[in-house]
């Protein structure tokens, strides 16, 4: 195993490499210029579009000097094996947009993006896995109709639609006013309220993101699971099983649970990127300000340093989480041999 | 030992029944298809919608289908194609006319008589009526009929996106799955850079990036939605390749590839089939939280995800949320019923439970 653990590190740095790469030219290869972009933003606050030829060669000079600051102007390999050894020293560079470090406004804004997820994650589990246990073991009952046809419904329920609704029905926007339409706090949030007063303000205000993001990744999750346990439940050796008078608790969660989680294992690594993709759409519709929303204010402002940290950085947090997820794989199911194919 | 010898006659009626028996995959997987109403239902639900798309032109128009004006007869819709296809010309007195306005002219609409394209300052966001089924939005223009052109954006570029999916996933993922050693090494470098990339993430950097099209969008898609095909198809190779038919079809001399698409896929197919059929949901779903957002798809052309956005931004327009939302959300949920239905019908572990 620890040879098999070492052999995987080791095989990461390609991947890293890999995803760098792909990101940093997919960046700097698509059409639209920053220096460009910023210099439209400054006219259009200061002289609007309209713009004389003498105020035009300053605008050029001060676009060659940023870009020279940046170092934009070099070319493109040099920019990437500059960018990756700022990169090994975990210094992400300045935004574009306001020179800021770029690791500080992750570090502001990460715990608000972790505090999300991890709720989301720890809702899809609790709930998933007991849904799915009893889905397969009911199979075909009245209940196991009821909930399959839910956890359809509910996977299918595209999420910008449930946001949508949420705003327009339940958000104050036209009927009624149950949670806050966006923000992690109420405006006159304040350190000194009860602790109870500030728990139930939290929450109030959680609610809402925490359940639009794990809605359907709980129903794929329970689907997921009463699928590859009915699988299980087919196969011979739970026959065997059963035919030697174990009771039924134990088929279940011994023998055949055991055996239905490996493809909930692969799935923990892919919950991941999606996540990431629900932050970004929740977190622009409920103005919270976690890596989402950067990320996407980013990329319209085509801010370079912080897309490809933020890209970078939840690539190596999802890589990490696959890593686990396949240490976990051979640990659930001997049948997976790693390594060579067996002639 | 006596029960298993049979008569000649037996053995050759077995040998005509042969034939018949494989021929018919399909006819069998319909027939027990067929059994399921909840996925039956979802299959007329695709079919529907399919037609709906097809036929939006006839669904949705401002022109008429029949019109009879100054003494003549046309057929303005079917002539809209002709003219499209550089076949025939719009007679002088048609030319950029309103049809409705036409004095005299007695003609039959379609039951949408507005294109998405149809703009009416006077009537900006108004509820649902007589007139307009689903109300319309900011620029006058009636939600339905954008709605059912709509449908023509989002089932293209499920199917497309799929199909370039389901190409790349499972070759790549037969090949890794069969051959192991250093090619399921390499490709599995590929997979993981692809599944440890935040995709939604890389689909808003790079519709965001490039001008706004549909075919880039659907490319797109596509080239970042096959990794879970790829990886399912994977591990269900590692998981067959080491069965004794596998090996016993290598000792007999089949060539890799034979055995790999003809010997093991059929194998691994079921939840290949699901993951494609989750797959034309879920680009349904991507595009429309791309044009939610307001990129990849251009601006001008009114889908379902772009009058969702609109609904965000504007309050006291409740229409412009439910029905294209509803629709989004009928399409994914019937790709998820005939994918459901088909994996129980194709899995063979799974015969007989139901």
């Amino acid at each position: 195993m620890t040879g098999y653990l070492m052999q995987r590190l080791l095989l990461m740095i390609p991947t890293l490499i890999g995803i760098t790469l792909i990101g940093f030219f997919i960046m700097r290869l698509a059409p639209g210029d920053p220096a460009e972009l910023r210099a439209a933003g400054g006219l259009g606050a200061a002289a609007g579009a309209g713009i004389s030829v003498e105020k035009r060669g300053a605008v050029d000079e001060a676009m060659a000097q940023w870009r020279a600051q940046f170092g934009l102007d070099k070319p493109l390999h040099v920019q990437y094996l500059v960018w990756l050894k700022n990169l090994a020293t975990l210094n992400f560079g300045e935004s574009f947009k306001d020179s800021q470090s770029v690791w500080g406004k992750i570090a502001e804004r990460l715990p608000v993006t972790i505090k999300l997820n991890l709720w989301s994650i720890l809702v899809v589990y609790l709930v998933a896995i007991p849904l799915g246990i009893y889905s397969a073991t009911h199979p075909n009952s009245f209940s196991d109709q009821v909930t399959t046809l839910a956890a359809f419904i509910l996977f299918a329920v595209p999420l910008v639609w449930a946001a949508t609704m949420a705003l327009v029905f339940i958000c104050g926007g036209d009927f009624y006013y149950l949670f806050p339409p966006g923000g992690l706090e109420s405006l006159d949030y304040s350190e000194s309220w009860p602790l109870w007063q500030k728990f139930k303000d939290h929450a109030w205000h959680l609610f809402l993101p925490v359940v639009l993001l794990s809605y359907d990744g709980l129903a794929g999750m329970s689907r997921y699971m009463r699928s590859s346990m009915l699988e299980v439940l087919g196969q011979d050796y739970v026959q065997v099983a059963r035919a030697k008078g174990l009771p039924e608790k134990v088929v279940i969660l011994k023998h055949v649970l055991r055996n239905s989680l490996i493809p909930q294992v692969t799935i923990l690594a892919s919950i991941l990127p999606g996540l990431i993709g629900g932050s970004v759409i929740i977190e622009t519709i409920f103005s919270i300000p976690g890596l989402g929303q950067l990320g996407f204010e980013s990329v319209l402002a085509r801010d370079y340093p912080t897309v490809l940290a933020l890209f970078t950085a939840s690539a190596v947090l999802t890589l990490i989480g696959i890593l686990i997820s396949d240490l976990l794989l051979a640990a659930v199911d001997p049948r997976i041999v790693f390594g060579r194919r067996q002639q | 030992m006596s029960a298993l010898q049979l008569s000649p006659a037996a053995v050759e009626e077995m040998a005509l029944a042969e034939p018949s028996a494989s021929e018919g995959l399909w006819d069998d997987v319909w027939k027990r298809f067929k059994r399921n109403p909840i996925a039956l239902t979802g299959f007329y639900a695709v079919c529907f919608l399919a037609f709906m798309a097809l036929f939006a032109d006839f669904l949705a128009n401002d022109k008429p289908y029949y019109l009879q004006y100054g003494g003549k007869t046309y057929f303005p819709i079917f002539r809209s194609y002709l003219v499209g296809a550089k076949l025939g010309q719009w007679p002088a007195e048609l030319l950029n006319v309103d049809y409705k306005k036409l004095e005299g002219a007695t003609a039959i609409f379609p039951p949408i008589p507005y294109r998405p394209s149809n703009i009416n300052l006077l009537e900006p966001l108004e509820p649902p009526s007589a007139k307009h089924w689903f109300g319309t939005d900011k620029l006058g223009r009636d939600v339905m009929a954008g709605m059912i052109h709509g449908s023509r954006i989002s089932l293209s570029i499920g199917f497309v996106a799929v199909g370039i999916a389901v190409v790349i996933g499972v070759v790549l993922g037969a090949i890794a799955g069969y051959f192991g050693s250093w090619v399921d090494l390499v490709i599995s470098r590929l997979f993981e850079v692809m599944l440890s990339i935040p995709t939604f993430f890389l689909l808003i950097t790079v519709a965001a990036l490039l001008p706004p099209s549909i075919f880039l969008t659907m490319a797109i898609i596509g080239m970042t939605g096959w990794v879970g095909i790829a990886r399912f198809t994977r591990n269900e190779f590692l998981r067959i390749r080491n069965q004794d038919y596998v090996t016993s079809a290598i000792a007999l001399g089949v060539t890799d590839r034979k055995v790999m698409f003809k010997h093991i896929l059929p194998n691994a197919l079921a939840p290949v089939i699901v993951s494609v059929v989750l797959g034309i949901a879920g680009a349904i779903l991507v595009e429309s939280s791309l044009s939610f957002l307001g990129i990849g798809v251009p601006a001008e052309l009114v889908t379902w995800g772009s009058i969702l956005h609109e609904a965000s931004t504007t309050t006291f327009a409740w229409w412009l949320a439910v029905f294209p939302g509803f629709a989004i959300f009928i399409t994914v949920l019937a790709y998820y019923l005939v994918g459901e239905g088909l994996r129980e019908v194709l899995d063979p572990r799974l015969r007989g439970l139901r």
